[in-house]
């Protein structure tokens, strides 16, 4: 069969086989971080009571790093079960912003199944390498880094439950930071190309340390003071750097 | 009385499903409004941005060491090493000041 350069929106099978393996490669990384942070996931899951069954489980649904973190301190206090879906919803709600986000990027015809899909693990990297994709996302390319970063996500979170303790606590302050290289990986190779975007991170670090000293703002928990701040500086960013969708395809695309 | 656990995960999956595939779901087409449109490109730098800084230095138990992961994760990642290259970079970097540090 001729291979023909076809619209994004159009998924042929061995297109989206191909997606899928593409989405394996770049997932594996992915999992590996994974694999160390949710280790330390773990840890504060033992601490609240969950037993290495229940926080591969909680992992396995939830995804989601600073959101379960937060509900364990919740649990191992023994809140109230309102408490904990008010916290998973604000430590969770930037998944809302990148959920609209990547809603832009989908083909007007994704079937309803793919976009209940794509939800499942609508997790910070998986975000960040399915929106550097130029054009259209393949759903089956978010599926192959899925499936491999998701199993590692849930079984590192309950090796972490198990042998957490075990570890020294210097083995434990070198894999906390491997979070926060993910994150970096993600958003400074695109600032490099696009200066207002390296204006905006640079100005994201500043903001955010002067928040966690100044009275007030610093009381706030981690969580709501990450989604005030990214609204009232995305906020500004688009009202003094409006940007043509021509333009913003572009630098999504880059990678 | 405790309470149970499996009740906890249940609605901490709900609530953290329902954010994420309520969007995809919901909105179907492409949003024409200018300031929506950059608003929600500039939203995934800025929250990223937000998370790592000035929280890398806090996860260390020595500050200096999570900076030193932070410029080193930066200048790696501003050099196109991949995901796993820099993450495990920041984690060596954090281990090995550590060691000397203390």
């Amino acid at each position: 069969m001729k291979k023909e350069k076809t619209s994004h929106s159009t998924y042929r099978i061995e297109n989206n086989k191909k997606a899928f393996l593409s989405g394996l490669r770049d997932g594996f990384p992915i999992a590996l971080g994974y694999f160390a942070v949710s280790f330390s996931l773990g840890i504060a899951a033992r601490q609240a009571g969950l037993s290495a069954f229940q926080g591969f489980l909680a992992s396995l649904l939830n995804n989601a790093s600073a959101g379960e973190y937060a509900a364990f301190v919740l649990i191992s206090a023994n809140a109230p079960y309102f408490e904990v879906a008010v916290i998973t919803l604000i430590t969770n709600a930037r998944y809302f912003l990148m959920g609209c986000a990547l809603s832009q990027r989908l083909s007007p015809e994704t079937p309803l199944r793919h976009r209940l899909l794509l939800g499942y693990d609508l997790a910070d990297e998986i975000f960040g390498i399915t929106i550097a994709k130029r054009g259209y996302i393949n759903p089956y390319y978010t599926y192959g880094a899925v499936t491999i970063a998701a199993p590692c996500w849930a079984t590192g979170t309950s090796l972490g439950i198990i042998a957490g303790n075990l570890l020294p606590s210097r083995a434990v302050s070198a894999l906390s930071v491997a979070l926060y290289g993910m994150f970096l990986s993600v958003i400074i190779p695109p600032a490099r190309k696009n200066k207002i975007l390296a204006g905006l991170v640079a100005l994201s670090f500043a903001i955010s340390l002067a928040s966690s000293i100044l009275p007030l703002i610093s009381d706030l928990q981690n969580g709501t003071r990450t989604i005030i701040l990214t609204v009232v500086i995305s906020s500004a960013a688009a009202l003094c750097f409006p940007i043509k969708e021509e333009i913003a395809e572009e630098e999504k695309g880059e990678k | 009385m405790s309470n149970n656990i499996y009740i906890y995960i249940g609605i901490m999956a709900a609530v953290t499903y329902a954010i994420r595939v309520l969007p995809l779901t919901l909105i179907r087409r492409k949003i024409k409004n200018t300031f929506l449109k950059s608003f929600l490109f500039y939203v995934p730098y800025v929250t990223l941005s937000v998370m790592t800084f000035p929280a890398i230095i806090e996860a260390t138990q020595s500050p200096v060491a999570g900076a030193a992961a932070l410029i080193i994760g930066i200048v790696l990642a501003f050099f196109g090493a991949n995901l796993f290259i820099v993450a495990a970079a920041c984690c060596t970097t954090v281990l090995l000041l550590e060691l000397f540090l203390s």
